[in-house]
C-alpha cells in the first residue's frame, strides 16, 4: 500500500510541476505590466479566455495550427494596445480602486462580448500532440501538459533573457524601477508602458492557446486567471523568477491538496488552499519570496 | 455636506447641527417620503414591488461598503460573503432556535461585522492592490468554508429555508408588505450612514482617506479607525445579507459569490464614490440594468433572434454592458451619477438667478 501512496504522490507532484509551470505563465503576464506600469490586472484570465477563443476561431476556419497562434499572438498584442490607449492611460494617477475596477469591468465585457459573438458553446483547440500520455517509470505524462510546461519553460527563460541582455528589456527595468529618473535618462515612458503591455498580450496569447488545449474554450477558462494572485503574492508582485516559483508551489501544493483532501470535504480544495497559503504569505512575508522589499508606513 | 447657504441664519445648536439643515433639502425628501413610501406602492403590482424590494436591499449593502471604500478607501472585493455571514448566522437563528427578526437582523449584522473585522486586520499591514487580493481570498474561503461546513449550510450545495418575517403578529408574505419592512431598514441605514460620517469617527475615516500620515499626526489611531471601518460596513453587508434571505425565502451560497461583491463596488463606482446619495443611485442603476436590459430584449428581440438564442443573449449582454459602463464611468465621470445629481440640484438651487 505505501508503494502505491508513493506513486501516487509522485504523480501528483509532476502534475503539479507542470501545471505550476502554465500558472507561472499566465502570472507572467500580470508581473510584467504591474512591473512597469503599477496597474494591476484582474482580467489576467480574461485575456487568456480571448487569446484561446481566437486562435479556436482561426482553427475552425481551418487555418494551420502555426497561423492561429500567430493570429492569437497578433490580435493579443493589438487589443492590449488598444487597451493601453484608450482606458488605462486615462486612468494613470488616479486611485487604485479605480484601476482595480476598471480592469475588473473589462473582465466582465470580455466576458459578455464573446460569448454574444461567438456563442457559448466550448471550443476544442487541439494541439497537432497526439493524446496518448507518455510513460516515465510509473509517472503517467499527458503531452498536453509536457508541451504546455515546455513552451512556458522557454518563454519565461526567454523574458529573463529579454530583461537582462537587450537595450529594451534594460530601459522597460529602468521605467519599473523609478519613471521619474528613467524620464531623465530619456526613455520614452510611455512607450514601455505599451510595450509592457503588449508582452502581456503575446504571453496571454501563448497562455490562451495552451490553457485552451488542456480545457477547452469556453467562459469557464477566465477562472485559471484566479490562480495567478496566489501565484504572484507568493512570489513577489514584481518578480519575474517569483512568478516561476510561485507557480510551481501552488501548483504542487494545489495537486496535494486536491489529490489527499478533496475526498474528505467534498471537493473544491483546488480552488481554496492556494489563497489560505497567499494569507499566510501576507502575513509573513507581504512582498513575496522575491519580492522587492517596499518600506512603506502605513 | 458643510455648506451654509446665504439667507438661512441658525439660531440654536440644534439647528446648526441638524441632518438637513437647508429648506431645499427637507422639502425635496419629505417629496421622495411621499414618493417611495405612498405612491410607488400604490402604482406598482406584485412584480414590480418585489423589483424596489431588490434595489432597497441593494441600497443597505452599497451604503455600508461605500463607507469602507469611498470614506476610508480601503478596497474590498469580499462583500458579497460577508453578506452571506450575515444571511447563514440569521438563517441558522431563525430556523434552529426560532428567533424573530428583530434579533435575527442584528445578530446577522453582528457576526459579519465580527468577521469583516478578521478579514480587516490585514489593512493595518497592507493597502492598496495588497488588500484588494486579500479581501479576494477571503471571499473565496468564506465561500468555500460555508459550503463545505455542513454544520452551517447544512451540507454542500444545500440551501436553508427562511421562514418570512413576522411583525406584531403579521406574518409578511406579500411584496408591499415586505418593501415597508425594509424600507425601515433602509432609513435607518441612510440616517446612520449621514450620521457617521460626520461625526468624530466619520470624519477620521475621511481623513485617513485623504493622507494617512497626516491623519495619525494629528492624532487619530489608524489601526483603530481602519478596523471600525471593517466593522461598521461588514455590518451594514451582513444586515443586507439577512433581508436577502428574508426577501428570497432561501439562505444558498449561490447568492453570495465574487459577482455579488463586484456588483455592489460597481454600484457605488457607477453612483459615485464618498457621496451620501451615490450608493442610493448606484444601487438603482445597477439593480435595474439586467431587468431593463431582459424587458427590451424580449420586447424587441423578438424581430431579430428566435426565442433560444434571445434566452442565451441576456446574460451575456449583460455582462457586455455591466462591463462596458463601469469603464465608461471610471474613464469619463469618476465621481458617478452623484455628480450629474448635483448639477441638476444647483441648478435648481440657485435658480433663477445663477450667479
Amino acid at each position: 500500500m505505501s508503494e502505491f501512496d508513493l506513486q501516487f504522490t509522485l504523480l501528483l507532484v509532476t502534475s503539479g510541476l507542470m501545471i505550476g509551470m502554465m500558472y507561472a505563465l499566465i502570472a507572467l503576464g500580470f508581473v510584467l505590466v504591474y512591473k512597469a506600469t503599477d496597474a494591476i490586472n484582474f482580467a489576467q484570465g480574461e485575456f487568456v479566455m480571448l487569446a484561446g477563443l481566437m486562435a479556436a476561431v482561426s482553427i475552425d476556419t481551418s487555418l494551420p495550427f502555426i497561423v492561429a497562434v500567430l493570429i492569437a499572438i497578433a490580435g493579443m498584442i493589438a487589443f492590449c494596445f488598444g487597451l493601453e490607449r484608450v482606458v488605462l492611460r486615462q486612468l494613470l494617477g488616479r486611485p487604485i480602486i479605480a484601476v482595480v475596477m476598471a480592469t475588473i469591468g473589462l473582465a466582465a465585457l470580455i466576458r459578455g462580448a464573446s460569448t454574444l459573438s461567438f456563442g457559448p458553446g466550448v471550443r476544442a483547440l487541439p494541439l497537432p500532440v497526439s493524446d496518448d500520455p507518455l510513460f516515465l517509470g510509473p509517472i503517467m505524462l499527458p503531452p498536453v501538459q509536457m508541451v504546455g510546461a515546455g513552451v512556458s519553460l522557454v518563454f519565461l527563460l526567454g523574458f529573463t533573457w529579454f530583461f537582462l541582455k537587450t537595450r529594451m528589456g534594460v530601459a522597460m527595468q529602468a521605467v519599473a524601477s523609478n519613471q521619474t529618473v528613467a524620464m531623465g535618462m530619456g526613455i520614452n515612458v510611455q512607450r514601455y508602458f505599451a510595450l509592457a503591455w503588449a508582452l502581456t498580450g503575446i504571453v496571454s496569447a501563448l497562455g490562451g492557446v495552451i490553457w485552451g488545449a488542456m480545457l477547452g474554450v469556453d467562459n469557464q477558462l477566465p477562472l485559471v486567471g484566479l490562480k495567478v494572485f496566489p501565484v504572484v503574492i507568493l512570489g513577489g508582485l514584481d518578480s519575474v523568477i517569483g512568478a516561476v516559483v510561485g507557480g510551481l508551489i501552488i501548483g504542487v501544493v494545489e495537486a496535494l491538496a486536491a489529490g489527499y483532501f478533496d475526498p474528505l470535504v467534498g471537493g473544491g480544495t483546488k480552488d481554496f488552499v492556494p489563497y489560505l497559503l497567499m494569507i499566510i504569505v501576507l502575513m509573513v512575508r507581504p512582498y513575496g519570496l522575491f519580492g522587492k522589499r517596499k518600506i512603506q508606513r502605513i | 455636506m458643510f455648506y451654509r447657504e446665504s439667507g438661512v441664519f441658525k439660531t440654536s445648536y440644534a439647528a446648526d447641527t441638524a441632518l438637513m439643515p437647508l429648506p431645499n433639502t427637507r422639502i425635496g425628501a419629505a417629496l421622495a417620503g411621499v414618493i417611495f413610501l405612498a405612491v410607488l406602492p400604490m402604482v406598482f403590482g406584485e412584480y414590480g414591488m418585489s423589483i424596489c424590494n431588490l434595489i432597497l436591499i441593494a441600497i443597505v449593502g452599497a451604503i455600508g461598503l461605500n463607507i469602507l471604500v469611498g470614506y476610508t478607501d480601503q478596497v474590498s472585493l469580499g462583500h458579497g460573503a460577508f453578506m452571506s455571514v450575515g444571511a447563514y448566522a440569521a438563517a441558522n437563528l431563525v430556523v434552529r432556535m426560532d428567533m424573530p427578526f428583530w434579533v435575527a437582523i442584528p445578530a446577522g449584522g453582528v457576526m459579519a461585522a465580527f468577521i469583516g473585522t478578521l478579514v480587516g486586520i490585514p489593512s493595518l499591514r497592507i493597502k492598496g492592490l495588497y488588500l484588494a487580493i486579500t479581501t479576494l481570498a477571503a471571499q473565496l474561503i468564506i465561500e468555500w468554508t460555508i459550503n463545505h461546513v455542513p454544520a452551517i449550510s447544512g451540507g454542500a450545495q444545500s440551501t436553508i429555508l427562511m421562514p418570512p418575517p413576522e411583525v406584531f403578529g403579521v406574518v409578511l408574505k406579500f411584496q408591499w408588505q415586505i418593501y415597508f419592512f425594509l424600507m425601515v431598514f433602509v432609513i435607518i441605514a441612510m440616517v446612520g450612514a449621514a450620521n457617521l460620517i460626520r461625526s468624530r469617527i466619520g470624519r477620521a475615516f475621511i481623513a485617513i482617506r485623504d493622507q494617512d500620515i497626516a491623519a495619525e499626526i494629528i492624532g487619530i489611531n489608524i489601526a483603530r479607525y481602519k478596523l471600525y471601518a471593517f466593522a461598521i460596513s461588514s455590518f451594514y453587508a451582513g444586515v443586507a445579507g439577512v433581508l436577502y434571505t428574508y426577501y428570497l425565502g432561501i439562505a444558498n451560497y449561490e447568492q453570495f459569490q465574487l459577482t455579488v461583491s463586484i456588483d455592489f463596488l460597481a454600484m457605488i463606482i457607477i453612483g459615485g464614490l464618498g457621496s451620501p446619495l451615490g450608493p442610493v443611485f448606484g444601487a438603482i442603476f445597477v439593480t435595474l440594468l439586467p431587468i431593463l436590459v431582459r424587458r427590451f430584449l424580449e420586447t424587441f428581440g423578438g424581430y431579430f433572434m428566435d426565442y433560444s438564442t434571445l434566452a442565451a443573449t441576456i446574460p451575456s449582454l449583460r455582462l457586455a454592458i455591466f462591463g462596458s459602463l463601469i469603464i465608461f464611468f471610471l474613464v469619463v465621470e469618476p465621481e458617478g451619477l452623484n455628480r450629474l445629481w448635483r448639477k441638476v440640484r444647483n441648478y435648481f438651487r440657485t435658480w433663477p438667478f445663477s450667479y
